[in-house]
């Protein structure tokens, strides 16, 4: 094997004058799809994408559907860069990668008009005749085995790929090769070689033989002093988020997609010397974590709904004996097992109304995988002031998709946890009725000798049990009253777009990006429109009705159920609390997420609006129809279905419970962790 | 908030002698006879026996008549949920090693609801002291068959007569993986004396059963080992490594094939340590992981180790 090989040339050389078809075309933004099956690597081959846009200081999102399989099933990767604001991961792909015929026939519809399907040409027989498409046809497998030679196999196509696309997008070759290095850094220096050569043989194919056509990304020049693009999916937002809060302590148990925060979080605490265990059940997950944060250190549990539901006996106990606690929830299609790898909302309820008991506890949502960093710092400081659980809704889209945002000004936010065992002056009291109280870690020495006892049935304020009922009255109170303090400190969400005007969108949760696309579309149509994202759900900030009051319809969108009234979680919340009979619900449950055009599908019935980019590079506008009931909306939805489809029979066909369960975690293992930070099983696969 | 706020300073160098007086609380709520009063009083000694810093004991309970065992202790204490004391117990265990962590709890608790937990906080080798106050019977909720009543036991669950095969404390204990295992009589304070000392003393998840009768629903359960009832009480003898002959026949606690053996002797059977080892604890186990962990970083700041993760991600 050439133990170093030659990297290819940044810019294509070309004997000849360049013709001017051949002339790179300026986009400032593209959609790519890759499909394949799981174990080919495509999420890495999009993750380096993704990095490599977040290093340019271009926007990205990504997209992608994981089997519920540990190896194999249909698989996508779906990256949106531009050089503008990135807000959702895109209805329609401008370029397709299909690896196998299933992958060509499940996603040709998501190709949009003009797009250009490229297909591995060993494997993939596309219907030419279909004229609406590109077609660049590339013996992939086989040239992948020839540039690896044999011990290889075929492993190795996603950065033959990763070489082809860096071609027609004119992407930053040496960027892209340094981040191939920094992921298989550490390994045996054959695997990189590997993978530099695959990546070499895809740059180097003559792709302008077959695909006329270039495109270059339009470049921002880098506002000095501007900070640098970091790029991580949202679980692992929320983990150093936690770290960052000075969160030290956790406990959990494996459940998809909630696993991987856990598992950053039992590699990276005992660095910073605190812990994380991996408990023997959700039950015992949330007691040791209780067991932390009544010790002095708040700590965090998680996991997703099933989880949820078996410790939220535990969480009741927080609330009545004060405790603050940390629980995130990566939400997944419920009820019961669900769909393990599918995105829902529907467990916001759950959030906050789970258990028995008047249990009050603070429930915020992340909106971006930027938002999962600093709510774990809000969601630490909330608990920590108030006493009290506070619950962090993300979700399985959030999880796995990968986003560059800012970098955090870590020296500001960073906080050292230190237990306060400072000696409690003599009258103090656990549970003193007139105030928020934190409690006394043990080891903590109380002056007059009186020590406090934690308890989780209704007490006085030293903790002694009571049924008195006035006391059970005024410590109801307390508790409730801790959250309408709150309330009275939460910023009102800014409002996007039109400041007043016909229709109002309402979202929380990982609904931001399409919700705000949406929005942003159907005002540049002339619609006045505005949207708000609720970060806060409950409790939900003061003065929501003084925004509400500026707009003739208010639409809640979010993937849930309608109910049997014909409203979804945060719609029904919004009515009962406000009383308003304006306030309209959008609701989905297909398992899949937002798209913006079902968006103004709904809002909107019969109503047209323009692409994407309607009118790129002065081309006829191509306009999207709105499909205009749940019925058309399922059929332009026909291809994520399938994949989805596919996710779940493979996930039915684990024996068991515990098999099935098992099976989710390495899937995630697998197929959710892409960058470089993780220590990565399959490297000498993927090469 | 918690996060700006110091560790307390050294203690003074002159403590006040830790009385019975300082760590009584509440008058108990158990009926009068209850063996429990009896755990109570000896727990009370050997906290003032040993002197401990009264701010580092915690006393920690699940749900049950037993477990309302905190309200009666004046420290730091918790109250939990039913049955999952063991892992509350864990958490607090690990995070603070300054600690003395005791928890106390019924047959319900430990065996039933909470079975799972004594498995997993046994098998890891958490470092506290778990006092099992089993009286065979549900006496908060008014006679319901426990996992330790006898075959036979005539309940308002089991109207008939108990028919599901009990639990063997003992040998569930061994078999989790309790690095210390005792058996003890509420009726024998010296001897229950003895074990919480030897538990106290013990690095990892010491567990005491302590036959404790319900004199309200199970009046008499505890006879046949008690003495002055007309019972015996029979204690292990353990072996002095004296190399006497008398020694050979004598108990090794190392042994856990012999514990099994004990454990099956018929009821009342035997009294005293039954298995004991020195496994290393989850906390040690853990705290190296650590101690490596961050001496290989070269014990940077928090701060230092979240911005180079974060200079991967760019």
């Amino acid at each position: 094997m050439n133990p170093t090989p030659t990297l290819p040339e940044t810019t294509p050389t070309t004997g000849a004058p360049e013709r001017a078809d051949l002339r790179p075309e300026s986009i400032d933004d593209a959609v790519i799809r890759l499909a394949g099956n799981s174990q080919d690597g495509i999420q890495s081959a999009g993750a380096f994408l993704a990095r490599l846009a977040g290093r340019s200081d271009q926007e990205v999102m990504t997209y992608m559907t994981i089997p519920a399989t540990i190896s194999g099933g249909p698989s996508i990767f779906q990256v949106r860069m531009g050089t503008g604001e990135v807000l959702s991961a895109g209805d329609e792909a401008d370029f397709l990668v299909a690896f196998y015929q299933h992958s060509y026939q499940d996603h040709i519809d998501f190709l949009k008009e003009g797009g250009v399907l490229l297909y591995d040409s060993d494997n993939v027989e596309p219907n030419l005749d279909d004229r609406r498409f590109v077609y660049v046809g590339v013996p992939i497998t086989g040239l992948t085995v020839e540039a690896l030679g044999g011990t290889a196999k075929d492993k190795g196509k996603n950065i033959f790929v990763l070489g082809l696309i860096s071609k027609i997008f004119q992407l930053d070759v040496e960027k892209l090769t340094m981040l191939i290095k920094e992921k298989f850094a550490g390994k045996d220096e054959s695997i990189v070689n590997t993978a530099i050569m695959a990546f070499t043989a895809g740059y180097a194919y003559p792709v302008g033989n077959v695909l006329a056509r270039r495109y270059q990304f339009e470049t921002v020049a880098k506002k000095p002093g501007a900070p640098a693009q970091i790029t991580m999916d949202g679980n692992q937002a929320l983990a150093y988020g936690l770290i960052a809060a000075g969160v030290r302590y956790g406990a959990g148990y494996p459940i998809t997609p909630w696993s991987s925060v856990m598992e950053i979080l039992r590699r990276e605490l005992p660095k910073y010397g605190g812990l994380f265990v991996q408990a023997e059940d959700e039950l015992a997950a949330v007691s040791i974590t209780l067991g932390f944060s009544y010790s002095g250190y708040l700590a965090v549990t998680g996991s997703a709904g099933p989880g949820i539901s078996l410790k939220t006996e535990a969480i009741g106990w927080a609330s009545m004996a004060e405790i603050p606690i940390l629980i995130i929830n990566v939400q997944r299609g419920g009820p019961s097992t669900g769909l393990p790898t599918n995105v829902e909302q529907s467990d916001l309820f759950q959030a906050i109304y789970g258990g028995h008991g008047d249990s009050p506890r603070v429930v915020l949502a992340a909106s971006t995988v930027e938002d999962c960093f600093y709510i774990a710092i809000e969601a630490a400081r909330i608990a920590r002031k108030y006493s009290t659980p506070v619950f962090i809704l993300s979700d399985s889209s959030l999880a796995t998709r990968i986003e560059a945002f800012d970098e955090p000004d870590l020296a500001n936010l960073m906080i050292e946890p230190h237990p306060d065992l400072t000696p409690r002056a003599a009258g103090f009291k656990p549970y003193a009725l007139d105030r928020i109280t934190q409690h006394a870690p043990p080891g903590t020495p109380m002056a007059d000798g009186k020590y406090p006892l934690i308890t989780g049935l209704e007490h006085d304020e030293m903790g002694h049990p009571t049924g008195s009922p006035k006391l059970h009255m005024g410590m109801t109170a307390k508790r409730r009253s801790k959250l309408q303090k709150l309330a009275a400190e939460l910023p009102l969400p800014e409002i996007f777009g039109d400041q007043e005007g016909d229709v109002l969108l309402v979202g929380w949760g990982s609904t931001y990006g399409p919700i705000h696309d949406a929005a942003k579309r159907a005002r540049s149509v002339g619609e006045k429109i505005g949207a708000i994202h609720l970060r806060h759900v409950h409790p939900l900030p003061e003065g929501l009705e003084k925004i509400f009051s500026k707009f003739k319809r208010i639409v809640v969108v979010e993937m849930n159920d309608q109910g049997i009234y014909g409203f979804g979680q945060l719609a029904t919340i919004l009515r009962a609390r406000y009383c308003e009979p304006k306030i309209q619900s959008v609701t989905k449950t297909d398992g899949l997420t937002f798209r913006v055009k079902e968006i103004l599908g709904h809002v909107f019935e019969g109503k047209t609006f323009p692409g994407r980019r309607g009118a790129r590079n002065g081309s006829a506008g191509e306009t999207v129809t709105v499909p205009i009931d749940p019925t058309t909306a399922a059929a332009t939805e026909h291809a994520e279905a399938e994949v989805s489809a596919a996710a779940d029979q493979s996930g039915d066909n684990t024996p068991t419970k515990l098999g099935s369960e098992a099976a989710e975690a390495s899937a995630g293992t697998n197929e959710t962790r892409p960058d470089s930070a993780q220590t990565e099983p399959s490297a000498s696969r993927e090469v | 908030m918690s996060d700006t706020l110091t560790i307390a300073e050294p203690a003074a160098p002159q403590r006040e002698k830790l009385t019975k007086k300082a760590i009584t609380a509440d008058h108990p709520t158990w009926c009068p006879g209850c063996g429990d009063f009896a755990v109570l009083a000896c727990y009370y000694k050997v906290l003032e026996k040993r002197q401990s810093e009264h701010e580092k004991i915690v006393t920690l309970a699940g749900i049950g008549c037993s477990s309302r065992f905190p309200y009666f202790v004046n420290g730091h204490g918790a109250h939990f949920i039913h049955g999952r004391a063991v892992p509350l117990a864990s958490g607090i265990s690990l995070a603070r090693p300054d600690l003395h962590v005791f928890l106390f709890g019924g047959d319900g608790d430990g065996f039933s609801i909470g079975g799972n937990h004594l498995d997993h906080g046994a098998r890891k080798n958490v470092n506290l002291t778990y006092v099992i106050m089993d009286n065979f019977v549900y006496g908060l909720t008014k006679k319901q068959t426990s996992p330790t009543s006898p075959i036979g036991f005539k309940s308002k669950t089991d109207p008939q007569g108990a028919i599901d095969q009990p639990v063997n404390a003992m040998k569930k204990l061994v078999a989790s993986g309790a690095t210390f295992v005792a058996r003890t009589h509420a009726s024998q304070v010296n001897h229950m004396i003895q074990m919480i000392e030897r538990a106290m003393d013990h690095q990892g998840f010491s567990v005491i059963e302590c036959l404790s009768e319900c004199v309200e629903f199970f009046p008499g359960a505890f006879d046949p080992a008690n003495p002055r009832k007309g019972g015996s009480f029979e204690v292990i003898q353990e072996k002095k490594y004296d190399n006497t002959p008398e020694d050979e026949l004598r108990h090794d606690v190392t042994d856990e094939l012999a514990a099994y053996k004990l454990a099956q002797l018929p009821f009342p059977g035997v009294f005293g340590v039954f298995y004991q080892n020195d496994r290393p604890t989850k906390n040690a186990l853990e705290k190296k992981w650590i101690d490596s962990t961050r001496e290989k970083l070269g014990q940077p700041s928090d701060l230092q180790l979240l911005q180079k993760t974060f200079d991967r991600m760019k």
